[in-house]
This record gives C-alpha cells, sequence and structure tokens, in this order.
C-alpha cells in the first residue's frame, strides 16, 4: 500500500502530537521551565516595575530559546532507541516529509505553546499589553526557526549517549540572530516604536530555515541513522 | 590532468605531501614573521594616533583573517569529503579546526589587549568582536561533535554537514550582530577610520600575513600527517613505514 507524501505527513503528524498529549507531563515540563526561569530574573535582580520591563525581551527570549532546546534532545531520540526512526527511514517515504512533520510537531506542542503561555510571563515583567500582538508573533516565528535549527542539532546528535549538552553547544551559536531581531522587535513594541524591521528580519530567518533546514536535518539524520 | 587531483584521495601520498611541504612553509613563515615582526615593532613609524599600540596589528590582524579563512576551509574540506567521500577531505577538515579555533582565541586575546589602551576596556560588544566570538563557538561545537562519535567515519560526517550549516550562517551572525549593535550604540568610541596605511607600515604587516598563512600551512600538515597516522593506523603502508 503507498501512501502518498501529504497523507505521510499529516499521519505522522498526528502520531505525534497523539504521543504527546498521552504524555502531558513532558509536554508540560519545557512550559513550567520557561514560567521559573522568567520567575528567577526578578528575585534575582530586582522587583522594580521599569527594571523588569527593560529587561523583559531579553529574559523572555533567553527563557523561551532554553525552553524550546529543552524539549528538544526529545525530537528524534525516543523513535531512534525503539527503532521506529529507522523503519520511517525504510518507509520509502521521503526521509524529509517524516522529519518536517515530526518538527512540525514539535513546535505545536512546545514553541506554539511558550506563545500561548508568553502573555502571563510577560505580565509579571510589567510589559504593557499593547505590545503584546508583536511579542507574541515574534516569538511565533522564532520559536519556528528554532526547531528548525534544533531539527538539525537533535538529528546530528540522536545517536550520542550525551547529547543534551552538546545539543545546546550547536544551536545556541546558531540562534544568535534570532535572539537579536526578536529581542529587537519585542523591545521596540514594548518602548511603542515600530517592529517593522525586526519582524521582517525574523520573517526572512523563519522561511529561509522553513525551507533549507529540512535537507540539512534530514541530512543529518541520514549520517547518524545509517 | 586531472591524476594529481584523484591522488589527493591517497593517504600515503598525503601523508608524504604534507611532510615534504611542512618543513619549507615553516622556513618561509620563519623568514616572513621574523622580517615582519623587525621592521613592524622596531622600524615601522609609531601611528600619529595610536602610538605605538596600533603595533599590535601585526598580530591581531592576520591572525583574525585566518580565523575567518580556517571555518572556511574546515567547511569546504568537510563539504568535499561529505559530496566525493573523500577521507583525506575529512582529515584536512579534521586537522584545520584546532587550528583556526587557536586563531581565534589569538585573534581575540590581541583584539582584547588592544583594546585596552585604545578603548579602555579589554572587552567590548562591539559587532566585529561579539561575531568572532560566536565563530569561536561554532569551532567548540564542530570540533566536540566530531570527537562525541565513536566511529570516526560517522563523527566525520556529521562535524562536516555541522561546518557547512556555520559556514552559511555565518554572514546571517555577522550581519545581524551589526545590525543590533548599531542600532544599540549610536557613537562608540572605537571609530579609527581604515586610513590608507604609509609604506613603511604596510610591508611588514603584508609580511606577518604571508608568514602567518605559510605558518597556517605548516601546522596543518603536520596535524594532517598525525590525522592520517591515525586513521590509517590499521592500514598496510603504515605498518610497513614503521617497520622500516
Amino acid at each position: 500500500m503507498s501512501v502518498g507524501a501529504g497523507s505521510a505527513m499529516s499521519l505522522v503528524l498526528r502520531r505525534e502530537l497523539t504521543l504527546s498529549f498521552r504524555r502531558p507531563d513532558q509536554l508540560l515540563q519545557p512550559l513550567v521551565f520557561f514560567l521559573i526561569v522568567t520567575t528567577l530574573f526578578p528575585l534575582a535582580l530586582s522587583p522594580e516595575l521599569s527594571l523588569l520591563r527593560d529587561m523583559a525581551p531579553g529574559v523572555l527570549w533567553v527563557a523561551a530559546l532554553l525552553a524550546s532546546l529543552l524539549s528538544m534532545e526529545g525530537l528524534f531520540k525516543s523513535d531512534a532507541e525503539d527503532g521506529t526512526l529507522e523503519q520511517l527511514a525504510l518507509s520509502g517515504q521521503s526521509l524529509g516529509v517524516i522529519v518536517i512533520a515530526k518538527t512540525l510537531a514539535h513546535w505545536l506542542v512546545s514553541g506554539a505553546a511558550l506563545v500561548v503561555i508568553s502573555p502571563l510571563v510577560a505580565t509579571g515583567l510589567a510589559v504593557p499589553i499593547e505590545a503584546f500582538p508583536i511579542m507574541m508573533l515574534s516569538l511565533a516565528m522564532g520559536t519556528l526557526t528554532l526547531s528548525w535549527l534544533g531539527a538539525i542539532g537533535a538529528g546530528l546528535t540522536v545517536g550520542l549517549r550525551r547529547g543534551s549538552v552538546l545539543l545546546s553547544l550547536i544551536v545556541l551559536p546558531l540562534a544568535m540572530p534570532l535572539l537579536i531581531f526578536g529581542a529587537n522587535a519585542t523591545d521596540r513594541a514594548i518602548g511603542g516604536e515600530t517592529a517593522a524591521g525586526a519582524l521582517y528580519f525574523l520573517a526572512a530567518l523563519c522561511v529561509f530555515t522553513t525551507s533549507l533546514a529540512p535537507l540539512a536535518a534530514t541530512a543529518a539524520l541520514r549520517i547518524t541513522l545509517e | 590532468m586531472w591524476t594529481w587531483f584523484y591522488r589527493l584521495a591517497s593517504p600515503p601520498y598525503v601523508y608524504r605531501t604534507a611532510a615534504a611541504f611542512a618543513p619549507w612553509f615553516l622556513l618561509i613563515a620563519g623568514i616572513a614573521i621574523a622580517y615582519g615582526v623587525i621592521d613592524g615593532l622596531v622600524f615601522a613609524p609609531p601611528d600619529y594616533q595610536q602610538g605605538n599600540a596600533f603595533r599590535i596589528i601585526y598580530v591581531h590582524a592576520p591572525a583574525g583573517w585566518l580565523s575567518m579563512f580556517g571555518y572556511t576551509l574546515m567547511a569546504v574540506a568537510g563539504a568535499i569529503g561529505l559530496i566525493w567521500r573523500i577521507k583525506m577531505a575529512h582529515a584536512v577538515s579534521a586537522a584545520v579546526a584546532p587550528i583556526g579555533a587557536s586563531f581565534t582565541v589569538l585573534g581575540l586575546v590581541t583584539g582584547s589587549l588592544w583594546g585596552r589602551p585604545m578603548w579602555g576596556t579589554y572587552w567590548a560588544w562591539d559587532p566585529r568582536l561579539t561575531s568572532e566570538l560566536i565563530l569561536l563557538f561554532l569551532y567548540f561545537g564542530v570540533m566536540s561533535l566530531r570527537a562525541a562519535f565513536e566511529d570516526p567515519a560517522r563523527g566525520d560526517r556529521a562535524a562536516a554537514l555541522l561546518a557547512i550549516v556555520g559556514v552559511v550562517n555565518v554572514p546571517i551572525i555577522h550581519f545581524s550582530v551589526q545590525w543590533w549593535n548599531s542600532l544599540h550604540q549610536g557613537a562608540t568610541v572605537m571609530k579609527f577610520e581604515k586610513s590608507s596605511m604609509p609604506g613603511s607600515m604596510l610591508w611588514p604587516l603584508l609580511a606577518m600575513f604571508l608568514g602567518f598563512m605559510l605558518f597556517f600551512g605548516a601546522m596543518l600538515c603536520m596535524r594532517l600527517r598525525g590525522e592520517v597516522l591515525n586513521r590509517e593506523r590499521q592500514s598496510s603502508w603504515v605498518r610497513e613505514m614503521l617497520r622500516a
């Protein structure tokens, strides 16, 4: 029985989402991590609202990067350990389609979830409500880009026993432009300025990684799987 | 016509060629660096603005240039190894990584020492400094990824892929960092226009560039020989050579 690429993608996507929702604790952990990390900053620095508002873009973005990275390791790991990934690779479907579906599923349960709870964190950091739409838009594009970059890193480190630190070491330098534009867009939105320039850059990065990262992540998986 | 190219894929040939080149590279590098150091540090006139402090440029600029050259070479060699499955290209890529990383560290350290008298601080979040630092992180990533694999062939290919991804990212990082800084800091202390250098300053600098590049080449040849020996330690030609 042959399945088209589109339906293979939706099948893998549905499988990933089902698996994620069967394990709600794993789903919630990065989100709780995001909340806790952002709580650390007012405690460590100062609870003064004006200071927090100045720091908010950086805190939000660094915490989102780390939280997203935390769940990245599991992208291919459990499937590689129980052999599912090899079966998927041998299924005759393009591995790229499977990588895209898995990464999108990962983004939906980690990145998109972060975007949804980001107003909660932002309120704690004294971000004005008017800045929320741009903050959420920039976080949405940023976390998607990060998921693509993370897919490359996860593909490269999937066979390794201690891959998680290495994964951060690989992905974080690549994610630095993301942090710059994302934090800048949020910063400008908080300051009431126009954030279009930074948002365009974010969108460009997002499109760029969406088009090229699946190729790199697939090549990475082929190297580590064989 | 292409036979020289094909021979580059043969480990014994690479091993012998690297051995033949290394002493010449080292010799010419020694002469060029000796001339550059003496002429640059002693005879070149002090800069009208920076005084004698500018002289660190004779180490800093070649090191900074080689840090980027090394990364590109690592990625290009990795790509050749990945595409045509040439083992020796991976050996070059593996051999060049620590050298390039060392030059990156050298560039950062000399830049920081230069920054102290000029800008009044050892470290400023200047775009060039920041992107150089990120370049160092990229080197670390590639080197640790290669080392993390037990199977060297897979480590090679994974590291090559990461190096290529990094090369695609380097311009993005470079421009994003520039853009980031130009937004946050208006006028900076670190404005020194690239004035056209007089010959008395320029010649030693060019000699240092040549010397550093040849030194880089010599180090690469030496590390490559070690890399080839280590990779081919099970093969008959290494055993025969060791027996002889």
